[in-house]
């Protein structure tokens, strides 16, 4: 793989630490102009930015489309409703179609593990975002949580994290996984084990480490943050669990179970909230909660996620970021 | 008056798995008139009127047998058919294929297997036979008419693909088919088990976000069959065992004495859960690829015998089927035309199994699981023979497949071993490119 030929941001499962540090940089930067009041920024004047988004959403479709829009950028969202996908068309002619239609970018959210990487190994001249693909990656998500732990002083080096909930069919916990451990951080896993997959802790990347903790308590102490996952209802249907109640009384995150945690432990969530199921309403909208600030963190990061596919800003040819990112694949 | 012109191999190795020989490089010559093996020596009679085909050295053994493929007619054209199929197990080596029935529609009925067989006839490549299914529809209710389907020609009975979920119903089709001295073939997984599975669980599985398949979805069915098998004393065939612990539980039940055979693919000797990773749905097939111990633990039940045979489980799809992500993509891939060379270098010369015996698991090991009688390189023999260089490195390009499916994780690969020339009833049904002959004459000499 040649990552950097095409800005292509698929996972983080590979991606060198010095692109993550570039891009949590590059977030910083935006953020602070976004926050400071400024309307607008140029760097993606003129270029086209497609959002594919082959599965709901809102947030991150919204997120990314605002994050183009206050860079200048084209944009054209499409679902797959409505879409040529409707009429049959493979994912594959979609994209081409896309490409030759001139885009600089196409962000892809879309139900199946592995679909964006299967597109980025066939195209030619369009960087491709991966906005969250089936269980397998949402590395925005990732990065903008990275983001806000780092924004509130917590460093991942030596950092404890506890991610609670259905892993199994969490892209962002793994997307998760894979940067924590790889800054450093120890990752403590905890949900019932119909939704905990086999083989978690080989996830790792040097020189953090996952541990799959059984009880709740035991996942919280030390953590220094709790990203709380969402519990999908159809997993009821699926016999994962029986019933919601049971759910929230072994894994939902209340006040009194968040005292295990380290003192002044951030709560995490990538949102729409099942308040009551796994999280309780008074974490949600307590003093702990950096729910909303994830919200505003992914603008910034996906300002700087889109600067990378498209070259642009630090990203450009000569470029600081993409200097110390091509030092890094050269070594 | 008898035509008593005839066909001369010579300067073969001959490699005779029922005889155990491998003659090494002692070459023989042998004398095929019709359908028959006349004559086997150092030197055979000769007439003028005689063919004679040089193979430089060549080894010579009886065609293969492969019990296990899809060839997808009725049905599903754009995938096989039983022309292209029959085609591409020719050029594997094959003279005699089973078809499984879980065509469109399935093949539960005499009529649609007295169908397939004559199409095998009339393409005239390998010989066609025919699995026909348990029950209608392969639904796994209805006992099919197995007299019926098994005077129309069936081989055997199976509901691969689907199998057979109620135990009761298993051992009602097992006690069926004993009174015929029919085998059945289970494809042994439990589908519950199994689930939205699309690989093998573990943590490969879990860093593509693709739902796993347990290892106790084989061992719970294999568990069952075997029992019922031990119950009903019919004859169980093991259909594409995948874990070590299926093995060592076939192993187990044939020291007990239950009647049951097993079949292994090349391909679970050769890639494990982790080349998903690498080879995308080129590697998804049912059951999935396992641990490198289940491979390891593969490998030495085919050398130990507790795998009897090998089979393919031939499995073609479009391309742009297997295009798709590899959640919707179709399981399956192709074998017939890598079987041999898969074999060679994965047992031959990775494992140091003998070369006869090798070809044992091709040709007397399936023939035998099956009742088929087996032959050999000897007079009167019929003259059903695959010659083939087990020397001869290649690089499996699927593009040059007679079959229309290209699916393959030995895409790419450098295997030892090709096929040049497929005789059935002393018919020539493939011949190797000239270019793949030549090192095999130039090392002969």
């Amino acid at each position: 793989m040649r990552p950097l030929d095409r800005r292509h941001l698929i996972g983080l499962e590979t991606l060198p630490v010095s692109e993550i540090r570039a891009l949590l940089d590059g977030a910083r930067d935006h953020a602070a102009w976004l926050e400071g009041g400024a309307v607008k920024g140029d760097s993606l004047r003129a270029r086209l930015v497609l959002l594919g988004f082959f599965e709901s959403s809102t947030r991150t479709r919204v997120s990314f489309e605002a994050a183009a829009k206050r860079l200048s950028a084209d944009t054209i969202t499409l679902g797959s409703a409505g879409s040529s996908l409707d009429k049959g068309e493979s994912l594959l002619d979609t994209a081409w179609t896309l490409e030759s239609i001139g885009a600089d970018c196409l962000i892809v959210r879309h139900p199946r593990s592995g679909a964006p990487a299967d597109l980025a190994r066939r195209l030619s001249r369009m960087a491709l975002v991966n906005g969250g693909d089936g269980s397998r990656e949402h590395p925005t998500q990732a990065l903008l949580d990275l983001f806000t732990m780092v924004r509130h002083g917590l460093e991942p080096e030596g950092l404890r994290v506890a991610v609670i909930g259905d892993v199994t069919h969490s892209r962002v916990a793994r997307s998760n996984l894979y940067a924590l451990t790889a800054l450093g951080a120890t990752v403590a896993v905890c949900g019932p084990a119909t939704m905990i997959p086999a083989g978690l802790e080989q996830l790792a990347r040097r020189p953090g480490r996952v541990e799959v903790v059984e009880r709740l308590d035991d996942a919280l102490a030390g953590a220094a943050a709790v990203i709380v996952l969402r519990l999908q209802r159809e997993r009821q249907e699926q016999g994962l669990l029986p019933s919601l109640s049971e759910y929230a009384r072994l894994y939902q995150i209340t006040p009194e179970r968040l005292a295990h945690a380290s003192p002044g432990a951030l709560v995490l969530h990538p949102g729409p909230m099942n308040r009551g199921v796994e999280i309780d309403s008074r974490v949600a909208d307590g003093p702990r909660s950096v729910i909303r600030e994830q919200v505003t963190a992914g603008m910034a990061v996906r300002c700087a996620v889109l600067e990378r596919a498209c070259g642009v800003g630090a990203w450009a040819d000569g470029g600081p970021r993409r200097e110390a990112a091509l030092q890094e694949a050269g070594r | 008056m008898k035509n008593t012109s005839a066909l001369i191999l010579a300067n073969a190795r001959i490699v005779d798995p029922v005889a155990g020989t491998d003659r090494g490089r002692m070459l023989a010559e042998v004398r095929i008139e019709g359908d028959r093996i006349v004559e086997v020596g150092s030197r055979v009679t000769r007439r003028p009127e005689d063919r004679v085909e040089d193979l430089a050295g060549a080894a010579l053994a009886p065609a293969f047998f492969d019990p296990h493929v899809h060839l997808r007619e009725p049905g599903d054209p754009h995938k096989e058919t039983i022309e292209s199929g029959a085609a591409a197990a020719a050029a594997g080596g094959f003279s005699d294929v089973a078809a499984m029935p879980n065509t469109r529609p399935a093949l539960d009925e005499a009529f649609r297997v007295r169908g397939v067989i004559a199409r095998g006839r009339e393409v005239a490549r390998a010989r066609v036979h025919v699995i026909a299914s348990c029950t209608l529809g392969l639904a796994g209710e209805r006992l099919t008419e197995m007299a019926a389907l098994r005077e129309a020609g069936a081989l055997a009975f199976s509901d691969d693909g689907r199998p057979v979920a109620e135990a009761a119903r298993m051992r009602r089709a097992l006690e069926w088919a004993r009174g015929l001295g029919a085998v059945v073939v289970t494809h042994a997984e439990d589908a519950s088990l199994k689930g939205e599975g699309v690989m093998s669980e573990g943590a490969t599985a879990t860093r593509l976000g693709l739902l796993g398949i347990p290892e106790a979805a084989e061992t719970v069915a294999v568990a069952r069959d075997l029992e019922l098998a031990a119950l009903t004393g019919a004859r169980l065939h093991v259909a594409h065992v995948s874990t070590a612990r299926a093995v060592g539980m076939i192993r187990e039940a044939k020291r007990r004495g239950v009647a049951v055979t097993a079949e292994t693919a090349p391909h679970y000797l050769a890639f494990t859960d982790e080349d998903v990773a690498r080879l995308g749905t080129s590697a998804k097939m049912n059951p999935p690829l396992r641990t490198a111990a289940d491979r390891a633990a593969l490998v030495a039940a085919v050398a130990d015998g507790t795998i009897d045979c090998l089979a393919t489980d031939h499995a073609p799809h479009a391309v742009d089927e297997k295009m798709q992500p590899f959640a919707d993509a179709p399981f399956g891939v192709v074998g017939l035309e890598t079987a041999l060379a898969a074999a060679i270098t994965l047992l031959h010369k990775a494992a140091g199994m003998p070369l006869a015996t090798v070809i044992e698991r091709l040709t007397h090991g399936p023939r035998r699981a099956f009742g088929l009688a087996s032959h050999g390189v000897f007079p009167g023999a019929p003259a059903d023979l695959t010659a083939f260089d087990p020397d001869a490195e290649w690089t499996v390009d699927p593009d040059q497949f007679r079959s229309l499916g290209r699916a393959t994780p030995f895409a790419g690969a450098t295997l030892t071993g090709r096929v040049l020339g497929t005789w059935v009833e002393g018919r020539e049904v493939f011949r190797a490119a000239a270019p793949a002959a030549v090192p095999a004459l130039a090392r002969a000499r």
